[in-house]
């Protein structure tokens, strides 16, 4: 028995880190492409890893990184968890980032703590008002969800333009004949507190705390079972009397939810301003895209993607240091980024097929449901 | 001014430039259909364009021969298509995610190729304008419809030629099942993984070609990212067309008319906010879908991974 | 939670070992002058990020070579958060110059010059220095290539239709397109002058589609700024429209309809600077390219056989902007 045990959590520990290896996968095929571009692998990869864990700086930059990425991951969780694909997440961060930044800019006389807290759950309204339409039209107009939430992020991003550049453009800007499209400055008192002395701010905690929150709703809350029931069947789910189009908005408004808690996160922690060059990754830096990535690094578990989020952030650092340090084209990161994704989504059958095999060995002949997972499917209810 | 949009010139205007608009849509969205309608989809189409056009762009540079560009394409993009089927059909990829995998590394090597084999902004001499004797000179709708660029017109070729391909061939009929009921298919001796290789490297291949479209075509330019999001609106469009070539058709023509109806409004001077102006083609899309609710279904099998029960 | 406690722990540990390993090689002191340089675009966009790049190889150049002048570049750091990082990393590794080449940049570098007091920054395209003794600004007046051209533009003008192309109404953009308005009106008010900001700084096809539009909307001159307008460029040459370019030379695109091109030349800005960080001063000034101080050039394309009166009407403009005689008002 004891043996059995052993080497299964052996086992699960490598499952675990089989995006880890995946990426080192790709880091090796980025690495012959270095070499075409006359740069020595060691230096890049090690100008990489300095950038991300190399000081304590690094490590801060790595978690800033991290904080928006895990905050859509965990929005990503629960939609996915539905059934319902969110790419819509960089809208959503933008209009989270502008309702968040709104209550910064009015509400100039309240004390700091009420306002910060204010703006999260601003910028948490936001991406549900964003990440709800879709939900909606999706619900109740068979809209599908992939048409809508591209489409709502190219609207989020002219509109940003648009209220940057006029109504929330910064008094002093609009005085100059080039108007950058920012707002005013957030006072001092209005920052999320920064932890140590370095730029991690109160943003990383929020999420991390967050993810456990989730984890918590999606498993042992009435409402996160059905988010998951609906996502799991939910033919069976309508059968058992659960209101499937409310859950659908439901899966999609929190998504949106939390992608704006990460857009309000980084207006208030990292720029303490709205700023963009007028495209949507100028602000969000691609979070809303690279979030979902996180989340399947962490098997769509908001506490799995606590670690996922941070190896992305640490990716996503420590490409730009090794950009800086050996001079490789920014081209080359972008590559590298798109090559890990497709390895580390590529590595997910290895990992199911050893699951399989290991629950063969037990005894049980079914596949379980990723780590922490205790659904089965719903039963009867009685309509409430 | 409002009534100047009223114009006759104006409107020919809008049609036409709708028309050069919707056609690399209209290569990667059927392209994109084949590859849905069996059951699978495909985010990193923007990837596929991006490789292609370089591709068409530098051998059409380099060569002087178009046609060899386009070819090039079309041979890159069914190279990415071949990759992402791997992925998808052998080994379960999430295909959404894999998706948005293919199309950073499509934009970051387009990029690192273009720095790398050209370095700088260049121009090159591209397919030319075609006009269809007779027809172009048809006022009005000859200017609109039979004046365009050679690439122009083959997108429009391919709409008829997709839908028959897939509603009146057994080809066709084997791909709807796969998407529909791959089970099922599979029973009946349709291998899926075959079916779903051939549309997603028909899928690239298209896409290519519509990379090509802007390269060597349109713009005669290459630069970085110079697509700026359009495989995404291309994928989007699928959905808006309910899977149908025809509908994509519809759509693809419908937001690009919106885009050169927004073009047209700044450039007479209408005051509207420019960045207002330029959501209108992203608002009315989804209003439009929103106001003919479809009762379309997708197919079945979308983006779930094929498994032989045993 | 065994799992993730183990991963936690893994990662903790990679952590001290590869700090206990020794932080990033540190600044020369051979003598030789380290700027870095921070970015938004491509350092061929061959618009406003090439300018500065070109700018700053040809001042290495000058300055002896990469003997005397190291020069390192942060590209397409268009996420205002990595440029923050990008910035904070160089002055860590003791760079004498960072420059923000964006205007984007500034809240990052509010925050972080005071922290690298030794360190001087410079910040583009603006004039707000912030008080910080450690930080220069630096901007360009595009709007007066901006005014020449449409001096130039209204003049070559018979269907008396002009039309610009241009990404977002914002900073150097719309300098650029205000001051070519003023141009216009001042020559000719009668002239049309059609703007179209398409909202992007890269969708290469809207930017045709933008200029077809102007075209059949009677525009015989064209011109537009930021890296997509190779696209209207393209359709100007199809037609036989006329060109003016800006933030670079635009000439080689499409040489029979180019007539003339605002470049920037930002070394004689850069050698100033450079001079002054020599000298002891870090920061506490701002500089503005114009036509006066050679920042801003117009280069004509010597292929278009520009009419001499026009020629010399361009020549008596820049002569006025230069002396002050002429002022540009912008809205």
């Amino acid at each position: 028995m004891k043996k059995i045990l052993n080497s299964e959590w052996v086992s699960r520990l490598i499952d675990s880190l089989l995006p880890v290896f995946a990426t080192l996968g790709a880091l090796l095929v980025g690495a012959v492409m270095l070499l075409f571009l006359k740069v020595n692998p060691i230096d890049a990869y090690g100008a990489l890893w300095q950038g991300a864990f190399g000081s304590p700086n690094a490590f801060a930059e790595t978690l800033v990184k991290a904080t928006p990425l895990l905050l859509v991951a965990i929005g990503i969780c629960i939609s996915f968890r539905g059934d319902v694909i969110n790419i819509g997440g960089e809208g959503q961060m933008i209009i989270g980032a502008i309702f968040a930044t709104w209550v910064g800019l009015t509400f100039t006389g309240l004390p700091g703590w009420l306002v910060i807290t204010l703006a999260m759950l601003a910028g948490f309204l936001g991406g549900a008002i964003w990440g709800g339409i879709p939900g909606f039209l999706k619900a109740y107009f068979r809209v599908n969800e992939i048409l809508s939430t591209v489409m709502m992020n190219a609207i989020a991003v002219q509109l940003m333009n648009f209220l940057l550049r006029g109504p929330l453009i910064d008094p002093s800007q609009a005085e100059l004949a080039s108007k950058i499209p920012q707002t005013a400055r957030l006072l001092e008192i209005f920052r999320l507190p920064r932890l140590a002395p370095t730029r991690l701010h109160l943003g990383a905690l929020i999420a991390v705390v967050l993810a456990i929150l989730v984890y918590i709703l999606l498993w042992r809350t009435t409402l996160g079972y059905r988010i998951r029931a609906v996502g799991q069947n939910p033919h069976a789910s309508r059968y058992a009397g659960i209101k499937v189009q409310r859950y659908i908005v439901l899966a999609l408004l929190f998504s949106g939810a939390f992608a704006g808690l990460a857009g309000a996160t980084q207006v208030f922690g990292v720029n303490y301003r709205m700023i963009t060059d007028g495209s949507s990754s100028g602000f969000t830096g691609s979070a809303g895209f690279n979030g979902i990535v996180a989340a399947l690094f962490g098997q769509l578990h908001p506490i799995w993607s606590i670690p996922a989020s941070i190896l992305f952030g640490a990716l996503l650092v420590g490409a730009n240091s090794m950009q800086r340090m050996v001079q490789v084209p920014s081209a080359f990161v972008t590559a590298l980024n798109g090559l890990v994704v497709v390895f580390v989504v590529s590595s997910e059958i290895w990992r199911r097929r050893r699951q399989r095999r290991r629950l063969a060995a037990i005894g049980q002949d079914e596949e379980s449901p990723p780590p922490g997972d205790t659904d089965k499917l719903p039963q009867a209810e009685t309509v409430a | 001014m409002i009534s100047e949009l009223f114009s006759v010139t104006v409107l020919i205007g809008i049609l036409a430039s709708g028309i050069r608009l919707a056609t690399p849509y209209l290569y990667a969205a059927i392209g994109e259909t084949f590859g849905q309608r069996s059951g699978v989809l495909n985010l990193g189409v923007e990837g596929q364009m991006l490789l292609g056009a370089f591709a068409a762009f530098y051998v059409a540079l380099t060569t002087g021969n178009l046609w060899l560009g386009v070819f090039t394409a079309m041979i890159v993009g069914a190279a990415m298509g071949l990759a992402m089927a791997y992925v998808t059909v052998n080994l379960h990829a999430e295909q959404g995610i894999s998706g948005i995998g293919f199309f950073l590394f499509g934009l970051g090597m387009s990029d690192l190729l273009f720095q790398k084999l050209l370095g700088t902004v260049e121009t090159v001499k591209g397919f030319p304008k075609i006009h269809i004797a007779g027809l172009s000179d048809i006022p009005g709708i000859g200017e609109i419809f039979f004046r365009q660029n050679l690439l122009v017109y083959g997108a429009y070729l391919l709409v008829p030629i997709a839908w028959f391909v897939l509603n009146k061939t057994t080809l066709g009929l084997k791909i709807r099942s796969v998407g529909e009921n791959p089970d099922a298919a599979d029973s009946l001796g349709v291998s899926v993984a075959r079916i779903r290789y051939f549309t997603l490297i028909l899928g690239g291949t298209l896409s290519g070609i519509a990379g090509a479209s802007l390269s060597i075509a349109l713009l005669n330019v290459f630069q970085q990212n110079m697509t700026s999001g359009l495989g995404f609106i291309a994928v989007a469009l699928v959905y808006f067309g309910a899977w149908r070539p025809i509908g994509v058709l519809g759509g693809a023509l419908f937001f690009s008319m919106i885009n050169s109806l927004q073009l047209w409004i700044q450039v007479l001077g209408i005051p509207v906010p420019s960045d207002i102006a330029v959501m209108m083609p992203y608002v009315l899309t989804i209003l439009v879908l929103v106001a003919t609710v479809s009762r379309v279904r997708a197919p079945s099998a979308l983006t779930k991974p094929f498994e032989r029960e045993n | 939670m065994k799992k993730f406690v183990w991963f936690l722990t893994l990662i903790l540990v990679f952590t001290l070992v590869s700090s206990a390993c020794g932080a990033l090689p540190g600044g020369q002191s051979s003598g030789k002058f380290r700027v870095a340089v921070v970015m938004p675009s491509a350092i061929n966009d061959l618009a406003f990020s090439q300018s500065m790049y070109d700018a700053l190889v040809r001042v290495q150049g000058d300055m002896g070579g990469t003997d005397k002048f190291e020069l390192v570049y942060s590209e397409n750091m268009f996420v205002v958060d990595d440029a923050a990082a990008a910035i904070r990393d160089y002055a860590t590794q003791g760079f004498d110059l960072v420059i923000a080449h964006g205007s984007q940049y500034g809240s990052s570098l509010q925050e972080i010059a005071p922290d690298f007091p030794e360190t001087s920054f410079a910040w583009g395209t603006t004039v707000d220095t912030f008080g910080l003794p450690n930080v220069f600004a630096y901007e360009a007046a595009s709007q007066e290539g901006g005014y020449v051209n449409g001096v130039l533009a209204a003049t070559l003008s018979t269907s008396n239709v002009i039309g610009v192309v241009g990404p977002i109404e914002t900073g150097d953009a719309k300098l650029y397109v205000d001051g070519f308005k003023a141009g216009v009106t001042a020559t000719n008010p009668d002239i049309q002058v059609n703007v179209n900001y398409i909202g992007s700084f890269s969708d290469v096809a809207l930017a045709s589609e933008a200029a077809t539009t102007h075209i059949s909307a009677g525009a015989d001159v064209l011109t537009g700024t930021a890296q997509m307008v190779v696209g209207a460029i393209g359709k100007a040459e199809e037609n036989d429209v006329l060109w003016f370019g800006t933030q670079s030379n635009q000439t080689s695109l499409a040489p029979s309809i180019v007539v003339a091109s605002q470049v920037y030349h930002w070394e004689g800005i850069l050698k100033e600077m450079i001079a002054l960080i020599q000298g002891g001063t870090l920061g506490g000034k701002s500089f503005k390219a114009g036509l006066a101080n050679g920042g801003e050039v117009i280069e004509f394309n010597p292929d278009y056989a520009l009419p001499d009166e026009a020629k010399t009407l361009a020549e008596t403009t820049i002569a006025g902007i230069k002396d002050g005689s002429i002022t540009i008002t912008l809205p």
